[in-house]
């Protein structure tokens, strides 16, 4: 998918020497289409062999059985060392303790900071909780006025206040109800209205900011929480003035380092596949530290196994440092089919917060009326085969 | 062969055809907006269940739906009647014998009709710009605060509509434009000798004229703007606070973001029960008018 698409290109010929017989057909597609088009090869019976899907998706088409269990495969691969793989990445495709698939390249969120704005304003250690973040993003609003701010949280993504909330369960009863009425949400909600409510954040979406790296440049923000794609970004866009003057650091939490959600891409082998095995063989491949660290060297994503860290380009990589710290941190969104949507209303719930139309208090009431509603069908579907143990 | 049945097997193909992609699409649909049809349906058509009126019920309780609906008739009230001023201003310019450059300007107000509106609407978002716009500097040089036009819930549809009205006017421009071309000439030179000016020559003849045509744009335009999509969902995902969201939009986000196919046809169906309403009630008047 994607950009990854392109490159995966660039490996494939090697896999086809070192596997003879085995030709390898590649598919590229946009990401941003991949979600309905996988669902309409799905109805029309013509989904490839294996595809790597964001790891959100993997319970939803595990609960349209279209994924093969790979655990077989798994443990006849001697060298397929599972106990490699960041434990919660590993997790993100393991539904009802069958693994339907193995991460490709992870990806979580963390703020990039710039190091001389938060000196300047008198703070040299990035914070750790969400008690010295307060303070260090009133502290730079102070310092950069009103025509700035400390952090960008965009008001049209739900990663932000998803990572910020993902140290609590969000769903309760195996994912039958919404749990967001809990105390942990609610103090995560009112943390979010408060960067609003002091102005520490524009309330806008990423729409109106023209250019996320131009800006961060420019000081509009101090703390921006994104994605290890923008570590290279960074590096491109920024001027050399400022080569020194930004950097990564893991996610703070409400009383310490906190969690952050456990992303990326995974492998899978959808069930209608005539060339399992040959499948299975690619993925293996592609697995292998040797193969995990080329594909970082070629695209900057992290690889998902402990081991290819270790390559001198990631070990000595300072940006690179926050992530690999994070992702032990790191814990996968909760496994329902529905997920995607009920963060969506999250979203949509924390702007209105954002903007003051709601207090936290009804917020979360909301929030959890309206996921109770979208996991209606999923509640009934429970109750209806309770012991075939197929659903997620 | 007897004159009817002659007359059937002309038209059989034609409604051969119909029924197949029009009738039968449209039975199914209504069919499926009485299931709870999804993605757990798509796995296993056990896991449909009948749910009759439970969609409808569950919209017409949705405050979403009405929002959008709400943002959609917004959109129709002001959109239509300034588009098609819009357009009749400019074509009636473009008549006008006074006119220089004709085919220039002919050219440039269509231009937008056949220019991608993806393509367009990253242009409008960089006029549109609160900090950097050319828009937002122009109204600095007379003093006017820059305004959030995409970000600001308030302004958003607005600005929604204002480049809607500039991407279509265009379309009709051309349909007036050849109406214009059909009034006869010795009505306006009869009018003008019984001493009509500019304004009655228009308002007397021009606009009686063209009543059919007008009655045409009118029904095209209305039944288009009330399909809004395409503009919000590249210049704002139906943001902010959803105040660009219309009821296309919220049947798009039912339907293929989350597969809420029984849902998402419910939505279809009651803007297709509004649409036809409007559209009749139109032809009503129109009827009454005189204009057809």
């Amino acid at each position: 998918m994607g950009y990854e698409g392109e490159i995966v290109a660039q490996l494939l010929p090697e896999f086809e020497r070192l596997n003879p017989g085995i030709h390898v057909d590649l598919q590229q597609m946009p990401v941003l289409s991949a979600h309905e088009k996988l669902l309409t090869a799905y109805a029309g019976n013509s989904l490839p062999d294996v595809t790597p899907i964001g790891n959100t998706w993997i319970p939803e088409f595990a609960s349209l059985n279209a994924l093969e269990p790979l655990d077989d495969e798994i443990a006849a691969t001697p060298g397929f060392d599972v106990d490699d793989f960041y434990p919660n990445v590993w997790d993100s495709g393991v539904i009802d303790g069958k693994a339907y698939a193995v991460p490709w390249y992870v990806e979580t969120r963390l703020p990039f900071y710039r190091v001389d704005l938060l000196h300047e304003a008198g703070i040299d250690k990035p914070p750790t909780n969400w008690g010295e973040w307060r303070t260090a993003m009133a502290a730079v609003k102070r310092k950069v006025g009103s025509k700035r701010y400390a952090i960008l949280l965009p008001l049209n993504e739900f990663e932000p206040l998803l990572n910020l909330a993902i140290h609590d369960p969000l769903l309760r009863d195996g994912g039958r109800y919404g749990n967001f009425r809990s105390a942990g949400f609610k103090r995560t909600l009112a943390f979010y209205k408060e960067i609003f409510d002091n102005d520490w954040a524009p309330k806008v979406a990423n729409t109106a900011i023209s250019n996320v790296w131009d800006e961060f440049g420019n000081g509009y923000y101090t703390f921006y929480i994104n994605g290890p794609w923008n570590i290279a970004e960074f590096k491109k866009r920024l001027p050399a003035s400022l080569s020194n003057s930004w950097m990564t650091m893991p996610l703070p939490g409400p009383d310490g380092p906190g969690a952050s959600v456990a992303g990326g891409t995974s492998f899978v082998v959808f069930r209608t596949s005539r060339h399992k095995a040959a499948a299975w063989k690619l993925i293996a491949w592609l697995s292998t530290p040797a193969v995990q660290a080329r594909f970082h060297g070629l695209t900057g994503d992290l690889p998902p196994r402990r081991s290819p860290w270790n390559i001198p380009r990631l070990a000595n990589d300072p940006y690179a440092r926050a992530y690999r710290i994070q992702l032990e941190r790191a814990v996968p969104t909760p496994k329902v089919p529905e997920w995607e949507r009920i963060a969506t209303e999250m979203r949509l719930v924390g702007e209105q917060v954002a903007n003051d139309r709601m207090s936290v208090d009804e917020a979360a009431a909301e929030l959890d009326r309206r996921a109770d509603r979208i996991l209606e069908k999923r509640r009934w579907m429970l109750d209806q085969k309770p012991a075939t143990g197929a659903q997620p | 062969m007897k004159p009817s049945l002659a007359g059937w097997t002309f038209a059989a193909p034609a409604l051969v055809v119909i029924a197949l992609f029009f009738f039968l699409p449209v039975i199914a649909a209504l069919a499926l907006s009485v299931t709870d049809f999804d993605i757990y349906a798509l796995a296993d058509i056990g896991n449909l269940r009948f749910v009759a009126f439970d969609n409808y019920i569950g919209l017409l309780q949705n405050p979403l739906f009405w929002k959008t609906l709400g943002n959609t008739l917004c959109f129709v009230v002001v959109g239509v009647p300034l588009s098609i001023a819009v357009s009749l201003g400019a074509a009636v310019l473009l008549h006008s014998k006074l006119g220089r450059f004709k085919g220039f300007f002919r050219t440039a107000f269509f231009a937008p009709v056949v220019t991608t509106v993806v393509a367009v609407a990253v242009i409008w978002r960089y006029l549109f710009h609160t900090r950097y716009g050319l828009v937002n500097w122009g109204l600095s040089l007379v003093g006017i605060d820059a305004i959030d036009w995409l970000g600001d819930p308030h302004w958003a549809m607005p600005t929604i509509i204002l480049f809607a009205v500039w991407k279509n006017f265009g379309y009709n421009m051309i349909i007036f434009l050849a109406g214009l071309q059909s009034i006869p000439e010795d009505l306006y030179e009869a009018a003008r000798i019984d001493g009509a000016g500019l304004w009655k020559q228009f308002r007397h003849v021009t606009l009686p004229m063209l009543g059919p045509v007008l009655l045409l744009v009118g029904i095209l335009t209305m039944s288009g703007y009330f399909q809004l999509f395409a503009e919000p969902y590249v210049m704002t995902q139906g943001g902010p606070l959803e105040s660009t969201k219309s009821v296309l939009y919220l049947m798009y986000e039912e339907g293929f973001k989350w597969w809420n196919l029984g849902n998402a046809s419910a939505v279809a169906f009651l803007l297709f029960v509004l649409m036809t309403v409007v559209t009749s009630g139109l032809l009503w008047f129109a009827r009454r008018k005189g204009a057809e």
